[in-house]
């Protein structure tokens, strides 16, 4: 790996410059010292370009343009203050998308994480094709949601793959507009994304069973407990960090949910199915407000930072102790 | 199983042997997994065998197995160089984004695990930033910036900004694995002559490679499956990648399902045969990244 040229730009952001020692030291230290500034430099700068470049700018600028009427097309000159955001959050169908992102992660937290919790405890014992059975449920996991998105929008198209098996077995008088229905829409997509993640949180559950040693499980099994029992009192307590991890990863996915309902709903009908980000793109990008959507976009981001901050503060503490708790906010 | 059981269980108890485990449950076991497995492997099947079926069939009969099996479906995309054109644009930009993210933010892991400066804790924060928010979330004001920059309708203008959005993820991973090397193996190596650096590529970089092969594919799958970015970046079909692809397909072809069945199919092919080879890396690293 060579580094590359863009360390020499000096970024206020450099340790070198940032540390600031006291000036008089010894010069034998203090040709160390500047070895080691510059070996920091090299190590770390170029990343610090790249991360600062194209994460912490944009969100940056963000915060500028939300200041603004403007449509990309004029120069920055008609500042409006927090109008923008008033705007966005007095508009039904933004908390209508708000509203819908933590549905999302309401669902899965009530129906997805027992379902997945549930299977990888009948999965975690030897079964023969236990790596073929990983694979299979793990596969969805790998396809892109956009691959994704187009093989349900064939097979929920009315009289396609779907309903012809639920005619097939029975469930004929069940069967719906899936996607254009105002009442069902989201938790249609809701099904779709539960086929897509629910293998990802199979093999995490699975991961988290098979380090759990098993003299405790033999352990409550000698003090008589039963196997319902063991797993309430001895399983799920020691599961609890992945537990956690589970809830965080999947809220965290809910509230970025994009790709999937772009391309089967656009956020239809009638903004039925509109998430944070779709709002985002359809009436910052596509209508060019890029001065609204720049309010919208950091809107959603404090919306994101708190619950992460808030969830790693109170739930993920015990298990990340210091990663991310003891320097961020 | 280590322990030794005692020689005879008072009665009543049952210990728990391995011969147990195959006898109760396991049949519900089975079908649990049976039942998971179908779901999944349904819809991915239904795609593919439709994709060998004539419009006309499908018009008429939804689902059934191809009578007869034609191959023109799938024919016609391979032969098109649309679909090259994708599959090349998306190995362009996921080998972009993984070589930077991976070569990076192993760099930077370096100076974060084994150099000790101050600030060093407030510049491994500033990267764990990242990890608290979604890269959609940022994807507008992304677009605005890239413009900016110049970067629209350029592979690198996506290759880019998706490397900086994996490094918070490399990091998280590398810098526990590289600290947990014994700093003797450094004193070692330093009494031998070598520089840090040359240290960090002979010891290190080999030591941690299970945790770089780690950062590489959660790097590559991220980008691999990148839909909204290059949806903002790209107008150009010509710098289309295969999510957008796959899409648009979609919507400018809605008349042709068994094109687009195909389209679909051949467009799970890669993920799904880099999955099947990398399935045991893949699997341990997302389980390992999440244990920490």
């Amino acid at each position: 790996m060579t580094v590359t040229g863009s360390v020499t730009t000096g970024s206020p952001l450099d340790p070198a410059t940032s540390t600031g020692r006291a000036t008089l030291v010894r010069p034998v230290r203090r040709s160390r010292d500047l070895r080691k500034k510059l070996e920091l430099v090299l190590l770390l700068g170029p990343a610090l370009v790249l991360f600062a470049g194209f994460v912490l700018v944009p969100i940056g600028i963000a915060v500028q343009y939300s200041l603004y009427n403007w449509s990309g097309m004029t120069s920055l000159t008609d500042f409006i203050g927090l109008h923008n955001y008033r705007e966005a959050l007095d508009d039904p169908v933004f908390r209508g998308a708000i509203l819908h992102n933590f549905l999302f992660a309401a669902l899965s937290i009530i129906f997805q994480l027992p379902l997945t919790l549930g299977t990888a405890l009948m999965l975690n014992r030897r079964l023969r094709f236990q790596r073929l059975f990983r694979v299979l449920t793990f596969a969805p996991y790998v396809l892109s949601e956009a691959t994704t998105a187009v093989i349900w929008l064939l097979m929920l198209q009315p009289g396609g793959f779907v309903d012809v098996l639920m005619h097939d077995v029975g469930l004929g008088g069940v069967v719906q507009t899936w996607l254009a229905n105002l009442h069902l829409v989201l938790y249609t997509l809701f099904v779709v994304i539960t086929w897509k993640y629910i293998g990802f949180g199979i093999i995490l559950f699975l991961a988290g069973l098979q380090g759990i040693p098993v003299e405790l499980k033999e352990a409550a099994a000698l003090d008589g407990a039963s196997a319902a029992q063991s797993t309430r009192h001895v399983v799920l307590p020691l599961l609890g960090p992945t537990i956690r991890i589970w809830i965080f990863l999947a809220v965290i996915g809910s509230l970025q949910l994009f790709d999937l309902v772009w391309i089967m709903t656009e956020g239809g009908p009638a903004n039925a199915s509109t998430t944070m980000i779709t709002y985002l793109i359809y009436n910052g990008f596509d209508s060019a407000e890029f001065g609204y959507g720049s309010a919208v976009a950091v809107i959603l981001f404090v919306i994101c930072f708190l619950f992460a901050i808030l969830y790693q503060r109170f739930a993920l503490r015990r298990d990340t102790a210091g990663a991310l708790t003891s320097m961020v906010g | 199983m280590s322990v030794t059981v005692p020689v005879r269980a008072p009665a009543g108890v049952t210990i728990p042997t391995r011969r147990r485990r195959w006898s109760l449950g396991t049949p519900f076991s089975y079908m649990a997994a049976v039942v998971i497995a179908g779901i999944t492997l349904v819809p991915i099947l239904y795609v593919v065998v439709s994709g060998f079926r004539t419009e006309a069939a499908l018009n008429t009969t939804p689902v059934a197995w191809p009578h007869p099996w034609i191959f023109s479906n799938y024919t016609a995309i391979l032969g098109s160089s649309a679909f090259w054109h994708y599959v090349g644009n998306s190995l362009f930009i996921a080998a972009v984004a993984t070589g930077l993210s991976v070569g990076l933010g192993s760099l930077a892991s370096f100076a974060l695990a084994r150099y000790t400066f101050k600030g060093r804790e407030a510049f491994f924060g500033l990267f764990m930033v990242g990890l608290l928010f979604p890269a959609g979330v940022a994807s507008l004001p992304l677009y605005l910036w890239l413009r900016k920059l110049g970067l629209l309708e350029n592979l690198m203008g996506v290759a880019l900004p998706e490397a900086a959005f994996s490094l918070p993820y490399t990091i998280f991973i590398l810098r526990p694995f590289l600290r947990a090397v014994p700093g003797e193996l450094e004193d070692a190596a330093v009494v031998d002559g070598a520089s840090r650096f040359k240290f960090f590529r002979m010891v290190l970089v080999p030591l941690s490679r299970p945790a770089l092969t780690t950062v590489a594919i959660l790097a590559f799958i991220g980008s691999w499956n990148a839909y909204l970015l290059p949806l903002l970046v790209f107008n150009d079909p010509v710098h289309y990648t295969l999510p957008l692809g796959v899409a648009s397909f979609q919507t400018t072809y809605s008349q042709n399902t068994a094109e687009i069945l195909a389209f679909a199919a051949l467009s799970m092919v890669p993920a799904l045969a880099f999955f099947v080879l990398a399935e045991r890396r893949i699997v341990g690293s997302l389980a390992g990244a999440v244990k920490g």
